[in-house]
Formats: C-alpha cells, sequence, structure tokens
C-alpha cells in the first residue's frame, strides 16, 4: 500500500528510533540514579529477619536527565485536549482550565490528610460542601456524596441504594431486573450485573427515543429500576421521559439517570425536576477536570429525599456551629473508597463551577448544543444520518454508505482524521447504530475548528471514492502505525522481558 | 432569565455572538433556544440558585483563602494509617503536569496514544517487580476497591460466596469490600485467626504491613488459605515492598496497593490509585484496562522492519464490549496518578527505592524509642514493625491527642476503639523518611511536657 501525499515516512532522512522497543527497563546503565536519598546518621536498628526482606529488585537505572528525556519524549506520542480538537463522543473532552490546576496545587490543600480532625480541614470541607450544594442545585437532586471515584462507581453507589431502599420495603427478593436502553453505555449493564441484578435490554424507538410500548410491558413488580442516559447517547433528547418517570414509579421502582451526557442540559433541565430518583455525574466530562490518560475521574451521585438515607458514606453536612463534617447516612450502602473520594478532581470541578455560575453554564450547554448541530449541519449528505433530527450536545453519523460503496470501514475513516491532525470521534458505539461516528465538539472549541473538522471528513468522504486505500492503510503521519491487535490478545506480553534472565 | 447566551464571551467558550448569528442562520433556526424545543417545556429554566461567577483572580483569591484555613503545612503530624507522607522526586510533578499526558483520555486510539500506552506498560511491569506477580492492569480507584475487586476475581474463580479478612485490616478495606460483597450477595467475614476459615471461603485478605505497622509473614497466611482452597489476597504497600519479601514470593495469589502517598502529596486522601496484580492464571478475569505490546502491522510490499507499539489488549473481558458479563464495571481508573508512581519508583530506582524504605525504616524505630524511653509512655511490641507504632501515654488516647494539638501536633491515629489488646487506649504514631528530625524533635519535647504533667491549660 502506498502512502498519499507527502507527509508519510519516506527513504529520506534518518529512520525514527523505534521508541516503543526500548523501555526504560533497557536504557540507562547499573549505577545510575535519578534521585539520591539522605544518609540516616542515627543509632541502626537491625533489620527484619531476611526470610521478610526482599532479596532482589530489577528496576531501570537512569540518570535523572535520561528519565526525563524519557517520559518527555513519551509525552510527544500522545495528543491531549491542548494538542487539538478531540471530538470523542460520549468524552466531552472540552478544553480543561488551567487555573483549576494551580488551585488544586495549594500546599493548603494537597497537605490535607485525610485521617485529619475535621477542624484541622475545614478549607477543604467547607469547599467541597459548596460543590455539593451546587451539584444539588444543578441536578435537582437534593441530596449528593462526593466519594465515588469514577462514573462507573457512582453508578454502583446508585445501583446499591435502590437495592438498599428495596430492602427496606421488603421487595429486594423480588425485584431482580434492571431495565438498560441498547443505546447505553457498557458500564450500565456492567454495573447493574456487579449489583447482583439481571440485565433487560430496552430497544430504541425509531426517533431515537426509548420504545414506550416496550417498557409498558416489560415494567412489573420484577422490576427494581431503569436506567436511562438522558440526553441519550445519539444526542438526542429521550421524549416523554417524564411520563416514563411516572410510569416507572407507580410500578414501583426507580429511574437512575447516567449523567455522563449533562453537559448538554446544565442549567436547564434537571434531573430531579423530570423525576429521577438517582443519578451521578462524571466531573471528568462536563465539569471540565482532566482525564488524565484514563483517569482520575469523579462520580458523584445525586439522589432524592427517598433515597438519601442510603447514599455512600461519606457526606457533608454544616453544624449548627457553621463547622463542616464528614457523616455516614443512616443507612448508608457503606463506603466506596477508602477515604473520601478524588477530591483534587472534586477542587477543579468546584473551582469550574465558580468560574461559571448559572449564566456560564446556561451558556455551556447552549454553545455545546449549537456546535454539535453546527457540525451536523455541515456534514449532512456526506455521511448517513440514522436519527435525523436536530441534536443536543452530540451527534451519530453512520460511515454504512462508505463501506456499502467503497468497502472502507468507519475505523478507517477515523484513522484517517488522524492525518488531518484530528483526534477520532468515538466509532461503533452506541451499538445500535452501524459503523457509527459519534462526534461531539464541546462548547469550548471555535466556530473555525468546527469547521476545519468537517472539512477533513468531507475530504476524507471524497477520499473513500477516490483513494481508499488511503484510508485502509491510515494513519500515515502518526508516531506509529496500526498495531497488530490481534497477536497482541492471542500470545500477550504485558511486563518487560528481562533479556538477561529468561533469553526472551 | 432568558436560556440565551449573553453577549461577552467567557474566556472558556471561544464563540461570538456574530459567531452565533452565522450559526445558527446556517442551521436555520431563529434562536438558540429552537434547539431546546425537545425538552419538556413544563421544566424548562428552572430557578437554580448559584453563586455569580468569578473572574480568575477572584477565583485564585477565593480557593487560596479556603486552602488557608486547613492547618498549616508546616505542622508537625504524625498520621498515617493509610495514607503516608512521602519524599516525592521533583520530576514526577513535572512531568505528569506535561498535558500531552494530563489532558488525554483512555487510549482508545494507539497510534496518537503511544505515550500514555507504553507508560502504562512501564506501570505494569513495576507493579509486578514490586509484588512478585506475573501480570497486573494499568491501576483502578485505591486499595480499597482494588482489593473488593480482587474478591470479586476470587469468588469467580472459585465459585464460593464467602470472603475472609484478617485483623489488623484498614477499616475503610473492610467497609468497602462490605459494600462490593452487598452487591454480589456475598457474606464477610473478620477473622482474627487463621484457623476460623474454610471451605466456604473465596480468599483470605490481609494487609502488607498489617493496619497498626507490623510486617506479616505472608507464607504461613498462605499455606493456611490454599489448605482450604482459598487464594491469598495481600493489599501490600508499595512503597514498603522495596524492603520487603515480595508477597508473590509468599505465595499471594493477587497483590493490591495503594500508589497514591509514591506519587505525591496525600490531598486529603484523593486521587488515589489502587494497585491490582495476579498469578497469570488469572489474567482473564481481571478488572480494569490491561496494555499489552505489539508490532505495526505490515502491508506486503512494505519492507521496512516493523516498529514495536503498545494497545490496550484482552478487552473482551470489559463492559463497553462484554457489557453485563464484564468481569468489571470499572472504565476510568488512575491513569495520570499511575503515571506519576512509575516515574517515582523508576526515579529512585532498585538502591534509592531500597534506602528510602530503609530510612524509613531507620527514621520510625529511632523516633519509637526515643518515645518509649520517656516516662509514661509505652510502645507495645507487636514483632517487626516498619513506619507505624502504637503510643500509650499517661492519658487516654484522646486526651493525649488533643493535648498534643494545643501545641500545634497532630497526633497518631486513634486506635483506642479497637479490639486488639495492644490498642487500648493507644495512638497509631507514623514517621516516615519525609518526617523532618525536627518534627520528631518537638514531639519528644512535648510528650514529655504532657508526661511531666506540666502541661496544665
Amino acid at each position: 500500500m502506498t502512502a498519499p501525499g507527502s507527509g508519510h515516512e519516506s527513504g529520506r532522512g534518518p529512520r525514527r528510533e523505534d521508541v516503543g522497543a526500548r523501555l526504560s527497563f533497557d536504557r540507562g546503565e547499573p549505577g545510575r540514579r535519578a534521585v539520591d536519598v539522605p544518609n540516616w546518621t542515627g543509632e541502626q536498628t537491625p533489620l527484619p529477619d531476611s526470610q521478610l526482606l526482599r532479596e532482589s529488585l530489577r528496576l531501570p537505572e537512569l540518570s535523572q536527565g535520561e528519565l526525563v528525556r524519557y517520559y518527555t519524549a513519551l509525552s510527544a506520542r500522545n495528543y491531549g485536549i491542548d494538542s487539538g480538537t478531540y471530538p470523542l463522543g460520549s468524552c466531552t473532552m472540552k478544553y480543561n482550565p488551567k487555573v483549576n490546576d494551580l488551585i488544586t496545587g495549594l500546599p493548603g490543600f494537597t497537605d490535607a490528610h485525610p485521617q485529619a480532625r475535621e477542624e484541622d480541614v475545614q478549607g477543604t470541607l467547607r469547599t467541597l460542601l459548596e460543590l455539593r450544594r451546587g451539584l444539588a442545585e444543578v441536578t435537582g437532586l437534593p441530596h449528593v456524596s462526593l466519594a465515588p471515584a469514577a462514573g462507573a462507581q457512582g453508578e454502583l453507589a446508585g445501583v446499591l441504594m435502590i437495592t438498599a431502599a428495596l430492602e427496606d420495603r421488603g421487595e429486594l427478593d423480588s425485584r431482580r431486573r434492571i431495565l438498560v436502553p441498547d443505546s447505553a453505555h457498557g458500564t450500565n449493564p456492567a454495573t447493574a450485573a456487579m449489583a447482583g441484578y439481571t440485565v433487560t435490554h430496552l430497544p430504541t424507538a425509531e426517533d431515537g427515543s426509548l420504545d414506550r410500548a416496550t417498557i409498558e410491558r416489560e415494567l412489573d413488580e420484577t422490576v427494581a429500576g431503569v436506567m436511562v442516559t438522558v440526553p441519550n447517547t445519539l444526542g438526542l433528547w429521550e421524549n416523554g421521559i417524564e411520563e416514563v418517570a411516572d410510569l416507572i414509579h407507580e410500578a414501583g421502582a426507580y429511574l437512575y439517570a447516567d449523567g455522563a451526557n449533562l453537559n448538554a442540559i446544565m442549567g436547564r433541565v434537571r434531573y430531579g425536576d423530570l423525576g429521577f430518583d438517582v443519578a451521578h455525574l462524571n466531573l471528568h466530562k462536563s465539569f471540565s477536570t482532566p482525564h488524565g490518560g484514563g483517569g482520575p475521574g469523579s462520580g458523584p451521585v445525586c439522589c432524592s429525599e427517598e433515597l438519601a438515607p442510603y447514599l455512600p458514606a461519606p457526606v457533608l453536612q454544616e453544624s449548627g456551629d457553621g463547622t463542616v463534617r464528614l457523616v455516614t447516612p443512616e443507612r448508608s450502602i457503606g463506603r466506596m473508597q477508602q477515604f473520601h473520594g478524588n477530591v483534587g478532581v472534586l477542587l477543579r470541578a468546584y473551582a469550574y463551577l465558580r468560574a461559571l455560575g448559572l449564566d456560564g453554564l446556561r451558556a455551556v450547554s447552549g454553545q455545546a448544543v449549537l456546535n454539535a448541530n453546527y457540525l451536523r449541519e455541515l456534514l449532512h449528505g456526506h455521511y448517513d444520518l440514522p436519527y435525523d433530527r436536530p441534536v443536543l450536545h452530540e451527534v451519530v453519523f453512520s460511515g454504512s454508505h462508505q463501506r456499502r460503496e467503497h468497502d472502507v470501514r468507519t475505523y478507517d475513516i477515523a484513522k484517517r482524521l488522524i492525518d488531518h491532525g484530528f483526534h477520532p470521534p468515538t466509532v461503533y458505539f452506541p451499538l445500535i447504530v452501524p459503523e457509527a461516528l459519534m462526534i461531539e465538539p464541546t462548547e469550548t472549541e471555535p466556530p473555525e475548528a468546527i469547521e476545519a473538522l468537517a472539512e477533513a471528513l468531507i475530504a476524507i468522504a471524497e477520499e473513500a471514492a477516490s483513494d481508499p486505500d488511503a484510508l485502509r492503510g491510515a494513519p500515515w503521519t502518526a508516531p506509529i502505525g496500526r498495531l497488530d491487535e490481534t497477536t497482541a490478545a492471542r500470545r500477550p506480553v504485558l511486563v518487560w522481558q528481562d533479556p538477561n534472565r529468561e533469553g526472551a | 432569565m432568558s436560556a440565551s447566551l449573553s453577549g461577552s464571551p467567557h474566556p472558556y467558550i471561544p464563540a461570538t455572538e456574530a459567531d452565533r448569528a452565522r450559526m445558527l442562520e446556517r442551521i436555520g433556526v431563529a434562536d438558540l433556544d429552537s434547539l431546546f424545543a425537545d425538552l419538556p417545556a413544563a421544566f424548562r429554566d428552572p430557578a437554580i440558585d448559584l453563586p455569580p461567577a468569578l473572574a480568575e483572580p477572584e477565583l485564585i483569591a477565593l480557593l487560596a483563602e479556603r486552602a488557608a484555613e486547613n492547618a498549616a503545612t508546616t505542622r508537625p503530624s504524625f498520621l498515617g494509617a493509610g495514607a503516608y507522607r512521602r519524599s516525592v522526586p521533583s520530576i514526577v510533578s513535572h512531568l505528569v503536569s506535561r498535558s500531552e499526558f494530563s489532558t488525554a483520555y483512555t487510549p482508545y486510539q494507539p497510534e496518537i496514544s503511544q505515550g500514555t500506552l507504553q507508560s502504562g506498560f512501564e506501570f505494569q511491569s513495576v507493579v509486578c517487580e514490586l509484588t512478585g506477580m506475573d501480570v497486573a492492569n494499568v491501576g483502578l480507584y485505591d486499595v480499597a476497591s482494588a482489593t473488593a475487586e480482587a474478591c470479586l476475581l476470587a469468588v469467580r474463580h472459585t465459585k464460593r460466596r464467602a470472603l475472609a479478612l484478617f485483623e489488623p485490616i484498614h477499616p475503610g478495606t473492610v467497609d468497602v469490600v462490605k459494600t462490593y460483597a452487598r452487591g454480589a450477595g456475598l457474606r464477610v467475614d473478620i477473622l482474627t485467626s487463621v484457623d476460623a476459615l474454610s471451605d466456604e471461603h473465596a480468599c483470605l485478605v490481609v494487609q502488607q504491613p498489617d493496619f497498626l505497622g507490623a510486617i506479616q509473614d505472608l507464607e504461613p497466611l498462605a499455606d493456611a488459605a490454599h489448605d482450604q482452597g482459598a487464594l491469598l489476597v495481600a493489599a501490600a504497600d508499595p512503597f514498603a515492598l522495596g524492603l520487603l519479601r515480595p508477597p508473590g514470593d509468599a505465595g499471594a495469589d493477587i497483590v493490591t496497593g495503594e500508589g497514591r502517598d509514591l506519587a505525591g502529596a496525600p490531598a486529603f486522601g484523593g486521587p488515589s490509585l489502587g494497585l491490582f496484580a495476579a498469578r497469570s492464571p488469572y489474567l482473564r478475569q481481571m478488572p480494569g484496562r490491561i496494555v499489552g505490546r505489539t508490532k505495526e502491522l505490515q502491508s506486503p510490499d512494505d519492507a521496512r522492519e516493523p516498529r514495536t507499539g503498545y494497545v490496550l489488549t484482552l478487552q473482551a473481558r470489559e463492559q463497553f464490549i462484554r457489557r453485563e458479563r464484564a468481569t468489571s464495571n470499572v472504565s476510568t481508573a488512575q491513569a495520570l496518578i499511575a503515571l506519576g508512581f512509575t516515574i517515582a519508583v523508576q526515579a529512585l530506582g532498585p538502591s534509592g527505592l531500597r534506602e528510602s524504605a530503609q530510612l524509613c525504616y531507620q527514621r520510625a524505630h529511632d523516633a519509637a524509642k526515643r518515645i518509649a524511653a520517656l516516662d509514661g509512655y509505652e510502645v507495645p511490641e507487636r514483632g517487626p514493625w516498619f513506619q507505624e507504632f502504637l503510643v500509650r501515654g499517661p492519658l487516654p488516647a484522646a486526651e493525649l491527642a488533643s493535648r498534643l494539638a494545643a501545641r500545634s501536633i497532630t497526633a497518631g491515629f486513634d486506635v483506642s476503639d479497637r479490639s486488639e489488646p495492644e490498642t487500648g487506649e493507644a495512638l497509631l504514631f507514623c514517621v516516615t523518611e519525609a518526617t523532618p528530625d525536627a518534627h520528631v524533635d518537638t514531639l519528644v519535647e512535648a510528650l514529655t511536657a504532657i508526661g511531666d504533667d506540666g502541661d496544665e491549660e
């Protein structure tokens, strides 16, 4: 397969280093070190018996400069939101304000010990209390625990709260099912299963909303809850959700909101007002905290009065004298973490909330929705649009036409987009859209960036017809080409092999 | 209030009023509100009570004031009990702050995520070396949730429905295991002797060093678990493992740990980092993301040598593919903290990590000896220990702690409500390699004064 254009590494110039072939373990020399350790000059206490001690330790031996260069070289092989547009659908990759990092790094915050007496950490606790109040306002669900470490853990907390409530109602043995739409994130069914429930999948209707007839048929005294993502993963409003909420409550079940897509509706409509009993948020999405290449995130769980006694510990409470305390709710499902949650992420989310205020949050959701619809309009006619109605924060196209006509997969389109300088959108999700391309521009992209993204996608659609191999071999300009994922899974190599020990 | 945007753009939102007008015209709608027409009118634009927005200087001033409301950072503190102040190499914060790392999402596109992926492979390698395990994932939330996941793996493997947790173990770990066990409908037994272990238990969970600081000989515990057909899960402090025998060498089947402290300051306990490593037979039952090493695919006419790269692998275990049959629901975990942990361990290197762990051991033992020598104070003997020790003084534990607080010293963690015989009226003090000598001197002086009863208030 030959490379299009001139961007591809050709025969000219020096060969690029195979960075991946040499780990830190393969670099440096024995005896080098990157930090020194003070000497102990006091009285020596004998070490414990040798059977309790380690015999050897194989770690890299690099000087400080070498180690910094190695990880700097690795960072250059990454793409972050600071590198460019990152329209990864359902992940809300918005710009991460730097002031939030500065604030979270203040020594008064970083030095706080999780076992400290409450009176010694009032600055942190007051800030978390105000975040809790803000999230309650934004969701319309008055009670909040900030403890869950990520969205999936927030989901587990929420579903276990439903379990605890059903147990107190004496209905846990009979209510063993949770209903989940077929467009849901994989975490929803996985969470329901972790909490011991059977999952029933709900089909999506032609308009992209839940199929009402199926819900009515499935809702009975065996259902514990229904988990719904609002707006849904097609980027669409869940039509009639407030009526569905009534049906669910009449059937004695609870309605759970996956808040991954809160960005579309912040300040405009609230889960609590619509009839949701419990919701989790992803602060690393809507509240701009950096995702770190896979965390830390934060997944606060917010709920109604009825479910408040079951919230995971700790929750924040202001006592009469104005002191903020960490307390365990009366019928709490317990702790999700050893300590109090991903506090560094929570502080950043608070700073974000205070930088925006209500007008700012409305501006965020407004612009996020406008940007998604603008992109939808620019790409209309170039890619299939299985659910052709105005969208909220994201738009899901399909590469079916390209697949059928030019034998080019969405996978290839995504890889070719890398050559245009963009991070690809989410692909092959939601599962109900064949060859899905799920694009979420977010409000922090200027219109020029959205236009450039659309131009690139249109150029790729044209190229799919004129030079499909250019897509099939892409990316041509990335630090590395397509990788052999099949062999990686069949014959897993998961740790560094010491060439001197096993003769690998 | 109108749901329209105001005229002046926010620094985080680039589009201007003119931009919006142009975009709306292209879309063919009159105004922004029309884009929200699907939202039910009765619930639109509710009253929401949020404080007014702050400009950046105001925001910094407010949060700096809040940070200053916490106890002074210069204050001597002897708290450990799950969170330890470490000497973190300066290059850690420098490198993890590189936004190519910090502002990336999960590496779904390996061609432009090699930085995250190769670092993840480095992390797995470091974790396996420290723990003596064959395979590791790229990290879970914290040691407690990682230990809960280890229990769930043991349940899947053994098909048994009870868990055994061996005291002394961190109460937060017990709580989290119970939370997860509730979902799975499992029984949780808290054991004070391995004699209570039975063939109903999927695993025995042991903390190393234990919650009260003692170094455990894991081998007999592993033997006892294996005799009953149960797995041994060791929740081990990775820093202590710079000195201690790897749990894998002693027979552990799964090792978890807390990586936060090597990667940075305690930060009120989070973000944390759960380590998770196992013997290779459990690989396909593991939770979380795993990075594998591979080569570039090659087209037949390409004569170049394929280069080495890294991908997320064995994903058929995971929620986004397997959904309700996944090994766990975990998705976003703690990747950036794992990067910091990796760089810290590699910066210390084999000699530095050992020296640093030994320095920690020596400082802590020296402090304990000085306190034990004071009139009215006792350091109960519990066998070999690493960095934490019990102190019983002339006053009840809570009163001793508040007397120290009155002298601007944060005492050790109050363990007087525990059931071990040594913990009655005891505080659990922690001294690490990062505890300044002057803080220990201040503590010894204060304890002396309190012991002399010359500390009347």
